[in-house]
């Protein structure tokens, strides 16, 4: 008995300590943005006044941020969900390879495919400048979550039968991919938009070399706090941060299956 | 029906359009620019002949080896504990475990400095402790707990859904026969585990490999392989080594997801 008591205390040890990791930063850090001076604590007093600060300095970040991650579901959407059902419609060596090719960007670190983007078209000037060229950064990063999601759903339930049935009945081709396919594959296509748009408003690593200084997202606003702002403001400025994203977290721990199951791997450090 | 094969047709279309353009094309340039620099295409192996990317290509190894060991030992104590205990309160405990899991690497990085930093948590601790104040987020040390930090929720969901589905009559048929509790975990639990462990193990190696926010925030000065094809690119304008350096980064953590894949069949990568 005495030994199965160790490995109990230890395994409980462990965790507890893993969590006090994770989780005592996060809270260290949304206590710090309200709290008038981090270095004498709480007793210091509580305030949103460096809240108020970010929002005066950073909120076209915010702003950018959510606008790109938007944009982003949409061309990933107009984009992958048609081709998910393409793709998985009659695999074969073409489609595999088609598959391998397009879920590549994942397996790459996103500076490498920021420096790419950079050579191929960072000489036309508009477009370097212009927020769409962080957009086609986060689309090539989050396409292939989108591609697999669907694909999944749509090699689980079998759509093929249904298509078949409403073929039968004189459906066209195109009827057929809106009223069978697109509603069978919704919890796909949900868990992939969550998973676009959190990948989305927390991407750094492209979009940091992909920006300009009219571009800034939030999480490069984030870093511009972290390297020169005092740490109340780093701090109050990862709270809306928090804000952002947690929600969007939890939806994707409640509706994301494909956070187990998607063939792929999330966001990077 | 050959009607559906020409819509198939032409919803592959943009999909093939976006990637031959702004992934295939921008790839190309990739390899031009690193074989036309001063060095020719001697550069493709710079991260092996020159000492200095080389000594940061090993120290990045080593890094990215030594989390990803940490993580997977972690992970697989707190998976297996948190999957066989009941008590109030540890679907909010697990939720919350996994919650960082797509903090992005540059939040990770202030969440060191929050831990370990100039006015971290650690620091103030060990000082109050009457001890010398200890700083370590502007180091190796500090990249390997913001690694540490980014990978165990990943690892965490991918071992705790593995640890799930291991089957507890097989432990108690291995120990009815006698054998110990060590013996247990390593014949019978581990290797249930095996295809989990593999399959994050190489997700929490590749992400540490590329990993650039974290380091970014941390410090410029840590020599680790992303730092370096950063400054190489941005400050030293040294496009053909940035390329070369990003190539064989690229090649690597492509590498090893790949080969993972193909050990423990489709489920590997599934990592999230």
């Amino acid at each position: 008995m005495a030994p199965h008591r160790l490995t109990f205390a230890l395994q409980l040890l462990v965790t507890l300590a893993c969590a006090a990791f994770l989780l005592v930063p996060a809270l260290a850090s949304l206590l710090a943005g309200v709290t008038v001076n981090y270095f004498q604590g709480v007793r210091s007093g509580l305030t949103l006044r460096w809240i108020d600060e970010v929002l005066a300095l950073y909120s076209s970040t915010i702003g950018l941020s959510i606008a790109i991650a938007l944009g982003t579901l949409a061309v990933t959407l107009a984009i992958g969900v048609p081709a998910a059902w393409a793709l998985a419609r009659k695999p074969s060596r073409l489609s595999r390879l088609v598959e391998e090719v397009v879920t590549l960007p994942v397996a790459i670190p996103g500076l490498a495919l920021a420096l790419a983007l950079l050579l191929a078209y960072g000489g036309i000037r508009e477009f370097r400048m212009s927020p769409l060229f962080i957009l086609v950064g986060h689309v090539l990063y989050t396409l292939p979550f989108m591609l697999r999601s669907v694909m999944a759903v749509l090699a689980a339930v079998d759509v093929k039968a249904l298509e078949e049935g409403a073929a039968s009945l004189g459906a066209s081709p195109l009827q057929r991919f809106l009223h069978v396919v697109v509603p069978n594959a919704k919890g796909g296509i949900l868990a992939g938009a969550l998973m676009v748009v959190t990948l989305s408003i927390g991407e750094f690593n492209l979009t940091w070399m992909l920006h300009t200084p009219l571009t800034k997202t939030l999480p490069v606003g984030l870093a511009d706090s972290y390297a020169s702002m005092r740490l109340e403001i780093a701090s109050a400025y990862t709270l809306i941060f928090f804000v952002l994203i947690v929600p969007l977290l939890v939806a994707l721990q409640m509706f994301g299956r494909p956070l187990v199951d998607a063939p792929v791997k999330g966001a990077r450090p | 029906m050959p009607s559906a094969d020409r819509l198939a047709f032409v919803f592959l279309m943009p999909l093939l359009a976006f990637a031959a353009a702004f992934f295939v094309l921008p790839l190309a340039q990739l390899v031009l620019v690193a074989g036309s620099g001063p060095n020719g295409t001697a550069e493709y192996l710079a991260i092996l002949t020159n000492p200095r990317h080389f000594r940061t290509l090993v120290s990045t190894l080593a890094l990215s080896a030594g989390v990803t060991l940490a993580t997977l030992a972690l992970g697989t104590v707190v998976a297996l504990f948190l999957s066989r205990t009941r008590f109030v309160g540890r679907a909010l405990l697990v939720s919350l475990l996994t919650l960082p899991l797509a903090f992005p690497g540059v939040v990770v990085g202030f969440m060191i400095i929050l831990l370990a930093g100039r006015q971290g948590l650690i620091g103030g601790l060990s000082q109050s402790a009457g001890l010398e104040k200890i700083v370590f987020a502007y180091s190796m040390g500090g990249l390997f707990a913001g690694y540490l930090y980014f990978s165990l929720p990943r690892v965490l969901v991918t071992l705790m859904a593995a640890a799930e589905k291991l089957d507890p009559a097989l432990e108690e048929a291995a120990r009815s026969l006698g054998a110990g509790r060590l013996a247990v975990l390593r014949d019978v639990t581990l290797p249930g585990l095996s295809p989990a462990l593999i399959a994050s193990g190489a997700i929490a190696f590749a992400t540490a490999m590329g990993a650039f926010g974290t380091a970014f925030t941390l410090a410029t000065r840590i020599d680790v392989l992303a730092m370096t094809i950063y400054t190489e690119f941005t400050l030293n304008a040294n496009f053909a080594t940035a390329c070369a350096l990003s190539l064989a980064l690229g090649l690597i953590t492509w590498g090893v997801l790949a080969l993972t894949r193909n050990f423990a069949g489709s489920g590997v990568a599934a990592a999230g």
